[in-house]
C-alpha cells in the first residue's frame, strides 16, 4: 500500500490543476477587464444613452451585474470544449490528422448517456431517488456514455482510417468526414425507429437545476447574486477530474510514455518494442471516452440534445485546439477555456454593444473567426512549439 | 474477374457496327419506355444511362456528337415535358454536374480540399436574388413588415447580364477569402473553408438587421425570371404539341430554358476545364498537388496558382447560384448548409477527381439516387405502412413503423457511405482521370504516395 502511494507522481497530479486555476483565473481577469473597459468607453456613446433609455441602467452597470454569471457560463462551455479538443489533439499527436467525426462520438455519447436516464427515468427510478442515488445514475450515465464513445471511436479507427495510414493526407480526412455523416444519420436512424423523435431531452432529477448562492454585492442601487447551478458545477469538476485523470496517464505511466513516443515518431517506438497500432488504437478509445463524458455533460448542461448536437461543439472544440496549438495537451487545454470564455463574453455583449445589431446569432462564426486569425498570424498556437508543417 | 467468354463478347460488341447499334438501340428503347410509361423511374433510369453507352463505345466523333444533341436537345426536353418531375431531375443533375465540375478544378487539379464551397454558389444566387427581387425597397423593413405593391429593381432580362457578372464577383469572393488562408496546407485549408461556408451562411440568415439585405431565414421571393416570349412556347407547341400530349405552359418552358441553360454552362465549364488541364495552369496544379516543395523549387506562384484555382472553381458556382435563383424564384439559406458542400464533394469523389466524365458520371449518381431511389424507398415504405404487411421473423407490422423513417431524409448516410467506401476501396473514382490513371499504371508496384 505504502509503495503504492509512493508510485503517485503528485506533482503530476498538481500540475494541470494549477494550470487550469491560472487559465481559468486569467482568462476571465482578461476578458472582464476588456468588457468594463469598452462599456465604460462607450457608456458615453449612443450605445449607452439608449440602454439607459429602455432599461434605465448604465451601460457599466448593466456589464457588471452580468459579469459573474457570464465567467461561470463560459468556464462550464469552456471545460467542455477543453475535453473535446483533448480528442482532436490526442489523435493529431499520433496521427497528424484530423478526426473529423470526433464530433459525432461526441453525440453518440452525449445519447447513450441521456439514453440511459431516460431508460431509468422511464422504470421510475429516477423520480423516487434519494440525493446520493441520483448522483450515482448521473455518473452511471457518463461512465455508459464514456464506454460506448470509447469503443466507438476505436471501431471507426479501425474500419476507417487503417486502411488509409499510407495514403496522401486528404484521404482519411475525406473518410473521416464521411464517418461523421453516417454517424449524424445513424443517431437519426435510430432514434426515429426507436421512438420517431429525434430531439431527446435530459430527464429533470435530483438537484442539478439548483443554483447556490455565494453571496450579494451591493453594487449602486442594486445588489449582485453571486450563484452557480449546481449542474455546472458538475460539469466543471468531473471536467477537472477528467483532465487531471488524463494528463496523469500521458506524462506518469507507462502506457502515456508510449503514446508520446508514438506521437514523436512511429517507426522508432516500433523498434523499441511499442505495438504502435495498439497505442494508436488506445489513443483513439481515450479521446473517444472523454469526447462521449463530454457529450453527458453538455447534454447535463443544456438539457435538449438532437442528432446535430456534436456538429458545432466539435468545430469549436478543434478550434480551441489548434488556437491552443495542435497536438498540445496542455495547449487544447488552454484553448478550450479561452475559446469557451470568448465566445461566451462575445455572445453576452456583442448584441448590447452593437445595440442589437449583431448579437448572439453570430457567437458561432465568432469561433472560425478566431480560428482563421489563429491560422494566420500563429499556426502554431498559443503553446505549440514552432513546428513546420509537414507535407 | 470476368469470365474470359464476356470478355470476348465484350470486345467483339466494341468493333465494327454493334456499338451504332448498341447506342441507338439504347437510346430508343430508353425513349420509347419513358415515352410508354412516364411514371416509371426504371425507364427513366434506362434512357438516361443512355448517356453511358455513348461515352463507353468508341465511335465516330460525329456520330457521337448527333446522338448527344438529340438526346439532350430533344429527347430531354420533350420526355420532361411530358412528365415534369423528369425534367426537375435532368435540371438538378446539370446544376450539380455544374457544381461538381467547377470543385473539381479545386479538388481535383489543385488538391485544395474545399469544404465550403456551396458558399459561392450562395454568392451568386443571393447576388442576383437581391437585385433580381424587390429586396432592394424592402432594405428599410424587417422581413415581412414590407408593404406588397413595391416595384422590381430591375427588369427579369437583366438576368443573363448578371450570369457574366456572377462569374467576376464569385471568382472576386474566392480571391478575398483564398487570399488568407491559401498558404495553409491540405487539412487546415479544408476546416477554414468549411468555417468560411458556415459564415457566409450566418451571414445569409441574419443579415435582415440592421438593413434587411437577405431577408433572413425566411429567404427572398418572387426573384424575376427572364422574358419568355410567347412564340417560344407556341412554337414548341405547333413541333412538339402532339408528342408531348398536351398544352405546353409558359411555366413548363422555363423549366427547359433553364435546363438548357444549365446545359451550355455545363458545356462551357467542360470545356474550359480540358483547355485548362492541359495549360501552364493546368500543369501547374498538378504539380502543386503531387507536391507543393517541389512546385515551389520550379518556380511555380503557389499562392497565385492556387487563387487562380479557387477563383475559377467559385465562378462556376456563381454562375450556377444565379440560374437557381432564377429557376426556383426563391431562396433561402437553407439551400446552402455545410451538407450540400458535401454532397458536391461526394459527387466528385465517386466519379473520380481530376476526371470531367467522372465528375459528371457523380453528380448524376448521386443525384438519382438521391431524387429517384431515396424517394422511392420513401414511397414503397409508406405503402408498406398503408398495407398490413408484416416482417416475417421478428412479426413486426409495417404499419407500426415510425412515420419519421423517411429514406428521402437520409442523404447524410448516402453522401457519407460513399465518401468513406471510394477512400478505401477506389479513392481515383469510377472514371479515374487520364493521368491518374497512367500514375496508376506506372507504379503498380509500389507506394501510391
Amino acid at each position: 500500500m505504502k509503495r503504492f502511494f509512493k508510485s503517485i507522481n503528485i506533482p503530476e497530479l498538481l500540475r494541470p490543476l494549477g494550470q487550469m486555476v491560472v487559465f481559468s483565473l486569467g482568462t476571465t481577469v482578461v476578458l472582464s477587464v476588456i468588457v468594463l473597459v469598452l462599456s465604460l468607453i462607450l457608456d458615453r456613446t449612443v450605445v449607452g444613452q439608449t440602454l439607459t433609455g429602455r432599461l434605465n441602467v448604465s451601460l457599466y452597470t448593466y456589464t457588471l451585474i452580468n459579469l459573474p454569471q457570464v465567467a461561470i457560463d463560459g468556464l462550464t462551455i469552456g471545460f467542455v470544449y477543453a475535453a473535446i479538443a483533448l480528442g482532436y489533439t490526442m489523435v493529431y499527436g499520433v496521427l497528424e490528422f484530423i478526426n473529423f467525426a470526433h464530433s459525432e462520438i461526441f453525440a453518440v455519447g452525449a445519447f447513450v448517456g441521456v439514453e440511459i436516464l431516460i431508460a431509468l427515468d422511464k422504470f421510475g427510478i429516477l423520480s423516487g431517488a434519494s440525493l446520493v442515488m441520483a448522483y450515482v445514475y448521473l455518473i452511471l450515465a457518463i461512465i455508459g456514455g464514456m464506454l460506448v464513445a470509447g469503443a466507438l471511436a476505436v471501431s471507426v479507427e479501425r474500419v476507417a482510417y487503417r486502411p488509409l495510414r499510407h495514403a496522401s493526407r486528404l484521404v482519411p480526412l475525406i473518410s473521416a468526414i464521411g464517418v461523421s455523416f453516417l454517424l449524424q444519420d445513424v443517431i437519426r436512424l435510430v432514434e426515429s425507429l426507436t421512438t420517431g423523435q429525434f430531439n431527446r431531452i435530459f430527464p429533470t432529477f435530483g438537484n442539478f437545476d439548483r443554483r447556490v448562492i455565494l453571496g450579494k454585492m451591493a453594487m449602486g442601487a442594486t445588489n449582485i447574486t453571486l450563484g452557480v447551478s449546481i449542474k455546472s458545477m458538475i460539469v466543471i469538476l468531473s471536467a477537472v477530474l477528467m483532465l487531471v485523470a488524463l494528463n496523469y496517464l500521458v506524462n506518469a505511466t507507462k502506457i502515456g510514455k508510449a503514446i508520446r513516443a508514438v506521437a514523436q515518431d512511429h517507426p522508432t517506438a516500433s523498434l523499441m518494442g511499442i505495438d504502435v497500432n495498439r497505442i494508436i488504437s488506445l489513443t483513439f478509445l481515450v479521446g473517444g471516452m472523454l469526447g462521449g463524458a463530454a457529450g453527458v455533460l453538455y447534454a447535463l448542461k443544456f438539457t435538449r440534445i438532437d442528432a446535430f448536437v456534436g456538429f458545432f461543439p466539435g468545430l469549436k472544440a478543434f478550434t480551441a485546439a489548434v488556437l491552443g496549438g495542435i497536438g498540445n495537451m496542455t495547449g487544447a487545454l488552454l484553448g478550450g477555456i479561452v475559446l469557451g470564455m470568448l465566445e461566451t463574453y462575445a455572445g453576452s455583449y456583442m448584441g448590447v454593444f452593437t445595440m442589437g445589431a449583431a448579437g448572439t446569432e453570430y457567437k458561432d462564426i465568432f469561433a472560425f473567426s478566431i480560428l482563421i486569425l489563429v491560422l494566420i498570424f500563429r499556426p502554431q498556437g498559443l503553446m505549440g512549439a514552432n513546428v513546420a508543417q509537414k507535407a | 474477374m470476368i469470365p474470359v467468354f464476356l470478355k470476348d463478347i465484350i470486345k467483339r460488341l466494341e468493333e465494327g457496327i454493334y456499338p451504332y447499334v448498341i447506342i441507338l438501340a439504347h437510346m430508343v428503347s430508353g425513349t420509347a419506355l419513358v415515352y410508354t410509361s412516364p411514371r416509371s423511374n426504371l425507364a427513366f433510369l434506362v434512357l438516361i444511362t443512355s448517356f453511358f453507352t455513348l461515352y463507353y463505345f468508341k465511335t465516330d466523333r460525329r456520330f457521337k456528337l448527333i446522338v448527344g444533341v438529340v438526346l439532350t436537345l430533344f429527347i430531354f426536353p420533350v420526355v420532361g415535358v411530358r412528365n415534369i418531375f423528369y425534367l426537375e431531375v435532368i435540371f438538378q443533375i446539370s446544376v450539380f454536374a455544374a457544381l461538381a465540375l467547377g470543385l473539381n478544378i479545386v479538388v481535383g487539379f489543385a488538391g485544395l480540399l474545399d469544404l465550403g464551397y456551396v458558399a459561392f454558389y450562395a454568392v451568386g444566387a443571393y447576388l442576383w436574388a437581391f437585385f433580381g427581387s424587390q429586396q432592394y425597397y424592402v432594405l428599410h423593413f424587417a422581413p415581412g413588415t414590407q408593404p406588397s405593391n413595391l416595384p422590381f429593381l430591375l427588369p427579369g432580362d437583366a438576368f443573363y447580364l448578371f450570369m457574366f457578372a456572377a462569374i467576376l464577383i464569385a471568382a472576386l469572393t474566392g480571391i478575398l477569402l483564398g487570399t488568407p488562408v491559401l498558404r495553409l496546407r491540405g487539412d487546415y485549408l479544408a476546416i477554414v473553408t468549411l468555417g468560411f461556408g458556415e459564415v457566409i451562411r450566418v451571414l445569409a440568415n441574419n443579415l435582415d438587421k440592421p438593413l434587411n439585405f437577405t431577408n433572413g431565414p425566411q429567404g427572398i421571393t418572387p426573384i424575376q425570371r427572364p422574358t419568355m416570349p410567347q412564340s417560344v412556347v407556341e412554337g414548341f407547341n405547333a413541333l412538339f404539341g402532339r408528342i408531348v400530349g398536351h398544352q405546353v405552359t409558359p411555366a413548363d418552358m422555363y423549366n427547359v430554358m433553364f435546363y438548357l441553360l444549365a446545359l451550355a454552362v455545363i458545356i462551357v465549364i467542360a470545356f474550359v476545364t480540358r483547355r485548362l488541364d492541359d495549360s501552364k495552369i493546368g500543369r501547374a496544379w498538378t504539380a502543386i498537388r503531387e507536391d507543393e516543395t517541389a512546385a515551389i523549387a520550379m518556380g511555380i506562384p503557389l499562392v497565385r496558382m492556387k487563387l487562380a484555382a479557387f477563383a475559377v472553381g467559385a465562378s462556376f458556382a456563381g454562375v450556377m447560384g444565379v440560374l437557381l435563383a432564377g429557376s426556383r424564384t426563391f431562396i433561402s439559406p437553407e439551400s446552402f448548409s455545410f451538407m450540400q458542400s458535401i454532397g458536391v464533394l461526394s459527387m466528385v469523389i465517386l466519379g473520380g477527381s481530376g476526371s470531367i466524365p467522372g465528375v459528371i458520371l457523380g453528380a448524376a449518381t448521386v443525384t438519382i439516387l438521391n431524387l429517384q431511389v431515396l424517394q422511392g424507398l420513401s414511397l414503397y415504405l409508406s405503402q408498406l405502412r398503408q398495407s398490413d404487411a408484416v416482417i416475417p421473423i421478428i412479426n413486426f407490422a409495417w404499419a407500426n413503423l415510425s412515420t419519421q423513417l423517411d429514406p428521402a431524409k437520409y442523404q447524410r448516410l448516402l453522401f457519407g457511405l460513399i465518401l468513406i467506401l471510394m477512400m478505401i476501396f477506389r479513392p481515383e473514382g469510377l472514371i479515374p482521370s487520364q493521368r491518374r490513371k497512367r500514375e496508376l499504371a506506372s507504379d503498380k508496384d509500389g507506394d501510391k504516395e
